[in-house]
């Protein structure tokens, strides 16, 4: 298993927002995480991610057999971790650039490796930034600053196409995108898809879905995974809504 | 990351904290007319420079130390101070090895040979100038680039004429100190129509305990001449406070140029606020003709309290002033920093951008005057002025003050205060970044426009300057 969550139990303020998860990615596999609003599908991402602010009372995560949860959020990137965030934030006077080469001297580093130069980063960021329909003074803007919703999922997917991480969390990498920008954000995460490389792409709506073939569905309730089944089981939540495939689940 | 690891990633050793074991010259502590008396003649001045420095004196014994800025501190004792201390030349023509030894290490090319070849340095080492680099080179473009000591002797009605034309000994208290008892400082004077050939720049280091630094510096760029000039500044750590109290004047005359940027970094002081330089600085410049522009640019990381408002005075028509600075606090520093543009020409134009940054238990203030005269129709101003905080102990001020007497003129105000987040850290840090790292470049994007000022070997400088600043053990 790339992926493996055991029993994770986790606490936002007091109140428990997972309880007991378990969910298991393999490599080479797109995983899908649907739910209704306020069942922790964020709160999953960001504490495999190690944003501060969440209390894990119990369970494990290993990422390969790192534990993930003890480590610092730069290690957790460094070991192949990537999160596509909701809400990118901005970072105003630093270019796209900048910031790209920044974030791999530093995980070229965490491997050992010399950093990559100058000129073969541009090129490689152009083509992203080509392949995800971005305008060429892209680059030289400072990181999501000024940015439109969708040019931010979109920059998201450029810095995972640039960074090739080993396993990606894309959290809800398709709100507020018109069909054109969702079929780009898409193509990006299919040009990534390998055998060696797991997704996990947290959504509300099937509509991605289509685009990018999971290979499992997970309907998370309860603060566990309350249905899992293959890629059909998201044509029946939006034909019948969460009631209807969370009928006589545990939760 | 939580306030702990961020105050941990601000705080760092200071690299040019190292004191030169080197055989001084020096006066006892205390000053009266005595003193005053004894550096003129130690310089040999002439009887009109000896007459300035006395009239000085004696304005500056009415006069008070000044307390309106946004900064605390314990009396100085100006009776318990060294005016005057000057390494001992080993003869007429040679240079101390451990003087050479001391600039290397701080990163300052004192070889002609030098990487940085394009760069004529002046080096100030307490109260004298050691040395002078490609003298020869400037002055085949008829460029003067000396001490300033070395002027009153070789051009003394260029002194006699500029100086205190644009700071006069009264102007404020500190100035009224300098003009009494500088000691060295650059000249430079640029002649018509010529564009200075190197950058020249100054390195102002003290050395000797509790010795306060009074450096003058005069630069003259004649008409349609062009100057780019910097200014490093270093002392070693020492608990006791020294005083830093200069005075920088620059003459503009008709359609010259004069850009000048400053990299202080003295010692700040230790975490507790031990120590570290009192920065008392009056920097002015005249745009004395028309179409005349001085820009100030300044990187300010170092002392313990700053106080320090480089000005333009737009006096010829069409001329322009620009200040751009970039000031960072941590521990227990404090900087009231600003500028002032004084508007007396038509159309006029000056703009002003200030970038704050406080961290730790630090106070940072921007004080920023732009008046305009009746005359100065058609005059414009563009201020931007932007705070960073970076956690929960620091403050950030704004002290704008705007005084408009003519109807035709523009004057426009930006002002913003904003923290480094958690999400922007958390950010950096999810695509690999280490803290560290992560907030040197925030704060770097936040000083983007201000580094685009700096001549470009300077700017590298300034942001490796403060990314040391910004480094440290983070847990």
């Amino acid at each position: 298993m790339m992926l493996t969550i055991r029993n994770l139990t986790v606490a936002v303020e007091g109140r428990r927002i997972l309880d007991g998860l378990d969910l298991d990615i393999a490599a080479g596999e797109v995983h899908a995480l649907m739910g209704p609003n306020g069942a922790g599908k964020s709160t999953l991402a960001n504490v495999l991610a190690g944003r501060e602010g969440y209390e894990v009372l119990e369970g494990k995560a290993l990422l390969d057999d790192q534990d993930l949860l003890t480590m610092e959020p730069e290690a957790r990137a460094q070991a192949g971790l990537f999160l596509s965030f909701q809400h990118p934030v901005e970072i105003p006077g630093v270019s796209n650039l900048q910031f790209l080469r920044t974030a791999l001297d530093c995980l070229r580093k965490a491997r050992g490796e010399a950093p990559l130069d100058s000129a073969a980063l541009l090129r490689a960021a152009r083509e992203a930034a080509q392949v995800l329909g971005l305008p060429a003074d892209f680059l030289k803007r400072g990181v999501n600053e000024g940015f439109s919703g969708g040019e931010k999922k979109r920059n998201e997917i450029l810095q995972m196409l640039l960074l090739e991480p080993r396993f990606v969390i894309l959290d809800e990498p398709d709100s507020g995108l018109d069909v054109d920008a969702l079929k780009l954000v898409a193509a990006g995460v299919n040009r990534l898809r390998r055998p060696d490389r797991a997704f996990l792409i947290i959504t509300h709506y099937p509509r991605i879905l289509e685009y990018v073939r999971p290979d499992r569905v997970h309907v998370l309730h309860g603060g566990r995974i309350a249905r899992s089944g293959a890629a059909e089981l998201a044509h029946q939540i939006e034909a019948g809504g969460y009631a209807a495939v969370l009928e006589g689940s545990v939760a | 990351m939580s306030t702990t690891e961020l105050d941990a990633a601000l705080s760092q050793a200071y690299e040019a904290g190292f004191v030169t074991d080197i055989e001084t010259e020096t006066l006892p502590p205390g000053l009266d007319e005595q003193v005053i008396e004894y550096i003129s003649a130690k310089k040999n001045e002439p009887e009109f420079l000896r007459q300035w420095r006395l009239d000085a004196f004696r304005r500056w014994q009415t006069m008070k130390e000044p307390h309106w800025a946004h900064v605390r501190y314990e009396p100085i004792d100006y009776q318990g101070l060294i005016y005057y201390a000057a390494p001992k030349r080993r003869s007429e023509t040679e240079i101390d090895p451990k003087l050479l030894e001391t600039y290397e290490k701080l990163g300052v090319p004192v070889h002609e040979r030098a990487a940085l070849a394009g760069v004529a340095v002046d080096a100030v080492f307490d109260s004298v100038s050691v040395l002078t680099t490609f003298k020869d080179k400037l002055s085949e473009a008829g460029v003067i680039f000396c001490p300033i000591s070395e002027a009153v002797q070789k051009y003394p009605e260029l002194v006699q004429k500029y100086l205190g034309s644009v700071v006069p000994p009264g102007d404020n208290f500190f100035a009224a100190l300098n003009s009494a008892v500088f000691s060295d400082g650059s000249f430079v004077y640029i002649p018509k129509g010529v564009r200075c050939p190197l950058e020249l720049s100054t390195y102002f280091r003290i050395n000797t305990a509790r010795t306060g630094q009074f450096e003058r510096t005069l630069i003259i760029a004649d008409e349609g001449s062009y100057v780019s000039y910097l200014e490093g500044c270093t002392a070693p750590m020492r608990d006791e406070h020294q005083l830093h109290a200069a005075v920088v004047e620059l003459i503009a005359l008709e359609g010259a140029e004069i850009r000048y940027s400053t990299v202080q970094n003295w010692y700040p002081g230790d975490e507790e606020g031990r120590g570290g330089v009192y920065n008392f600085v009056t920097k002015r410049g005249l745009c004395a003709g028309r179409g005349a522009k001085i820009s100030w640019t300044q990187v300010e990381t170092g002392s313990a309290i700053t106080w320090k408002y480089p000005s333009v005075i737009l006096k010829g028509d069409d001329s322009v002033g620009e200040f751009y600075s970039v000031a960072l606090t941590r521990g227990r520093q404090q900087a009231d920093t600003g500028t002032k543009m004084i508007h007396l020409g038509r159309n006029t134009r000056s703009t002003i951008v200030s970038k704050g940054i406080a961290a730790g238990h630090s106070q940072n203030a921007y004080r920023g005057l732009v008046r305009i005269n009746p005359g100065a129709s058609g005059a414009r101003n563009y201020t931007q002025c932007d705070s960073l905080l970076i956690g929960p102990h620091c403050g950030a001020h704004t002290f704008p003050y705007i005084e408009s007497r003519n109807p035709r003129a523009i004057v426009e105000h930006e002002a913003s205060t904003s923290r480094v987040s958690e999400e922007q850290l958390f950010y950096c840090r999810q695509r690999g970044i280490d803290p560290e790292r992560a907030v040197a470049l925030i704060v770097g994007g936040f000083c983007k426009d201000v580094f685009q000022k700096l001549p470009l070997e300077f700017a590298v400088e300034a942001g490796k300057l403060l990314e040391v600043s910004l480094e440290g053990s983070v847990g």
